[in-house]
Order: structure tokens, then C-alpha cells, then sequence
């Protein structure tokens, strides 16, 4: 990677970046195919409190992993309405992050669960980011050229569930609008929360404010109502063939709460 | 780049170049015809081909990504004259019109029934969605849902010593 001086692109699934060289939106002059070492990175691992997913996880096992079943049950939802089988045989959890298109599913539910990208760089260096960090616009993010993603943790904490909620065109497409919730309850408490909307705006839109509104707070409908209410006035949509800007706030509200909701629900189960 | 793979059991070898697909690669390197070039973005699976048993998008992998890989195309699934339980069952029940989905459907269908743990209790939901990948613009896909649940209940009886 080093040697083409940022002139080449990391290909693991390719069910982004051949897509985006077909259209002529990404123009690598050299490809390193990173699929011999699939062996090293495609893995699902809990350990020191922490689940650890490999960047070259299909997709496809991260549907059928019992460990994020367990764990975090938005994995199954999101992969489950995320393109179709043969597409997650291919597509990896590193491809998706790095691709960054703001209406795919897996970048919402990372943002959720507050997820940190594992970056390694020339000589084994690995610096740690946040999904805040790591989304800086659509289709970019932090890593260098010369960087790869190798790996996404996420902390294990008592009483934690999730939800992933769709809406969609026609089985498999990308989002008219997506919402991805985690909570974590003890106590009758929400002691920390997760939320964030794809496809409403120019990257994964992580909605702090109804976050920060929660926490603290005992679950109720009249709570989540109140913090969709706020994804439907923070999330930033623009009009395109998949409907008007005030219908995306509707949705992204609506599916908001409802993403609470659940993930309260299977909290508490 | 040369690029080689074993397709249908067969080993090919072909200088190519590095940009070209393996849908491409099987057609115009391998001359086999039988997987189809539909829609060229991975949504109308009609160039669905088995690598090492999986079901995927042959134009959305590159040929060199299938370096050293087994590739089943449609015409691997007969074997010595004999057609495949598969193709019988999209004979039997009538699940093609045009034939244009067929090769990715039949492969799609093979790979099912060959991973599903019990496919003679495989839902319709369970078939609906291994096969969601794929379009088929004339005949609908009851048809088609029935010849995957046919080859799965011929195999079961063959399996028995039945039929």
C-alpha cells in the first residue's frame, strides 16, 4: 500500500468498490485484493467484556453469530434487511463501515452500539476511533490511505438491548429511512442510549440530544416519543426519489421510537 | 494478470485483465454461456454462480478474486447426461418462461438445499428468501419456489431408496 503511494484501495467483499468503479466514482490505480487473509479477519470474538467483530466478517455470519444474537439482537434485524443472501455472502462489516454511503444499515447500528473502529497503519501502528470520528462526510471517513480497518469493538455492559427499524422500497434496497437504537437499563434506569438514523442526512446521523434525553430516565412510550420527536428535528433529509424531506422527518421519528421501544423491551427481557 | 480457477471441475487458466469480472471471465475465457450478464450492479441475479458452494454476484466479483476458488456454473449442475434434481424440478413445475433467471435461480436453489439442514421442511418463507436475490420478470417465482421444494423431496425419496 505504501509503494502506490495512496493510489490503491483495499478490496475485501467488493460489493461497494467495484459498484463505485463501475460508475466511475472511484478510480484506484491498483486493487489489493485482501481476501487470502480472510482467515485473520473475519472473526467474532467475546472476550475481556468486549465483543470484537473482524473487518472481513461477512455479512452473512454476522446474521447467523449466536454471540450477537445474544449480545446485541439489532445485528440479526439490520443484516437480516440488509441487501439479500447472496449479497452478504460477499459484503464484510469493514466494507460497509468504509464505503459510508449514509443510508446503509450497519454504520447505524455501530454508531448505536458505540462501536470503536480499529485502524492499523505502516508498521502494525493502531489507533482507535469512534464512530463520530470516523464518519466525516458522505462516502468518506478517517482512514488514511495507507491505513486498514481491521477490527470493531463494542463494550459489553449489564442490561443492554437493541432494535433496528426499516422502511424501505422493496425487500433489500437501502433505506428510505433507517433507526438504530441500543439501551442499557439497570435498575428500572437507562443508564446509557445509542441512537441514530440512516439515509437522513450527508453521513450516519447520530442523534446525541435524544440520547443525552433519555439517560437518566425510567423507559416509557411518552419518553421515546418525545426522542423521536427530536430525530425528527435533527436529522438533516433532502428530497430524492424516495420521498419528500418532511415524510423522512415523519419516518425518522416514528422509527425512532419505535427502535426505543423494542430495544427497551429486550432490555428488560 | 493470469488468473486461474477450477470451474465445473475443470481447471482454467487465462491471461486476462485485471479489471475483468468473473462473469466475463466465465463466458468469454471459460466459452460457458450458460450464466447469464443481467443488470451489472447486483440486484437482478441472474449471473448468481456457486464459489465453494456459496452462491454470489459473478459481476460484482473480479475473475482474480476467484483465483484458486471452485466455481459452479449452471452447467455443473448435470452430471453424465443426468440432470440435476434442481433442473428436473424447474422442469416438472414449469418454473421458467423466458430462461433468462433461470442459471442463477437453479444455482441459488442447489446451494439452499444443500445447506439447509432438513430441506424437506424448508418454509416458503425460507425459499422466498434464499432466492430474494434474484429477479424474474414473466413467470413469478410460485413456480420457481415449488421446483426448489420438488428437487428437495425427489433427493429426500432418492436418499430413502423411494421414487
Amino acid at each position: 500500500m505504501a509503494s502506490h503511494n495512496g493510489n490503491a484501495r483495499f478490496l475485501a467483499g467488493g460489493h461497494s468498490l467495484i459498484p463505485m468503479m463501475k460508475l466511475r466514482l472511484a478510480d484506484p490505480g491498483h486493487l489489493i485484493d485482501i481476501n487470502p487473509i480472510e482467515a485473520e479477519l473475519n472473526y467474532i470474538r467475546e472476550e475481556g467484556g468486549e465483543i470484537r467483530i473482524g473487518a472481513m466478517t461477512r455479512h452473512r455470519n454476522m446474521l447467523e453469530s449466536d454471540v450477537l444474537a445474544k449480545h446485541f439482537p439489532i445485528f440479526f434485524e439490520a443484516e437480516h434487511v440488509l441487501a439479500d443472501p447472496v449479497v452478504r455472502n460477499r459484503g464484510t462489516m469493514g466494507g460497509s463501515l468504509c464505503q459510508a454511503d449514509p443510508a446503509e444499515d450497519l454504520s447505524g447500528v455501530v454508531t448505536a452500539l458505540k462501536g470503536e473502529a480499529v485502524l492499523r497503519g505502516p508498521g502494525g501502528a493502531e489507533r482507535v476511533v469512534g464512530m463520530e470520528e470516523f464518519h466525516i462526510g458522505p462516502y468518506m471517513t478517517a482512514v488514511q490511505p495507507d491505513e486498514l480497518l481491521i477490527e470493531v469493538r463494542f463494550k459489553v455492559k449489564p442490561g443492554g438491548g437493541s432494535a433496528h427499524e426499516k422502511v424501505e422500497r422493496r425487500a433489500g434496497d437501502f433505506a428510505i429511512v433507517a433507526a438504530s437504537a441500543a439501551l442499557w437499563i439497570e435498575g428500572g434506569v437507562i443508564k446509557d442510549c445509542g441512537l441514530a438514523c440512516s439515509a437522513v442526512g450527508p453521513t450516519t446521523m447520530h442523534i446525541g440530544r435524544a440520547e443525552a434525553a433519555v439517560i437518566g430516565k425510567a423507559p416509557s412510550e411518552e419518553l421515546f416519543a418525545q426522542a423521536g420527536a427530536m430525530a425528527s428535528q435533527d436529522c438533516s433529509p433532502s428530497a430524492d426519489g424516495r420521498g419528500p424531506v418532511d415524510y423522512k422527518r415523519h419516518v425518522a421519528g416514528v422509527l425512532s421510537k419505535r427502535a426505543l421501544s423494542r430495544a427497551a423491551a429486550s432490555a428488560l427481557r | 494478470m493470469l488468473v486461474s480457477m477450477s470451474i465445473n471441475g475443470q481447471t482454467h487458466s487465462h491471461d486476462v485483465e485485471p479489471r475483468m469480472l468473473l462473469v466475463h471471465y466465465i463466458r468469454e475465457m471459460a466459452e460457458l454461456h450458460g450464466t447469464h450478464w443481467g443488470c451489472d450492479t447486483s440486484n437482478c441475479g441472474i449471473c448468481v454462480v456457486l464459489m465453494d458452494g456459496d452462491p454470489i454476484k459473478s459481476c460484482t466479483t473480479l475473475a482474480a478474486m476467484a483465483e484458486g476458488h471452485e466455481i459452479t456454473t449452471v452447467e455443473g449442475l448435470e452430471k453424465n447426461g443426468v440432470l440435476d434434481p434442481i433442473q428436473q424440478g424447474f422442469h416438472e413445475m414449469h418454473a421458467l418462461q423466458c430462461g433468462f433467471c433461470t442459471p442463477g435461480m437453479m444455482v441459488t436453489g442447489r446451494a439452499l438445499i444443500d445447506q439447509h439442514p432438513n430441506p424437506t421442511q424448508m418454509t416458503d418463507y425460507e425459499i422466498r428468501e434464499a432466492i430474494s436475490g434474484g429477479l424474474c420478470r414473466c413467470t413469478g417465482y410460485v413456480n420457481i419456489v415449488k421446483a426448489i421444494r420438488w428437487a428437495a423431496a425427489y433427493e429426500a425419496a432418492a436418499a430413502t431408496g423411494g421414487n
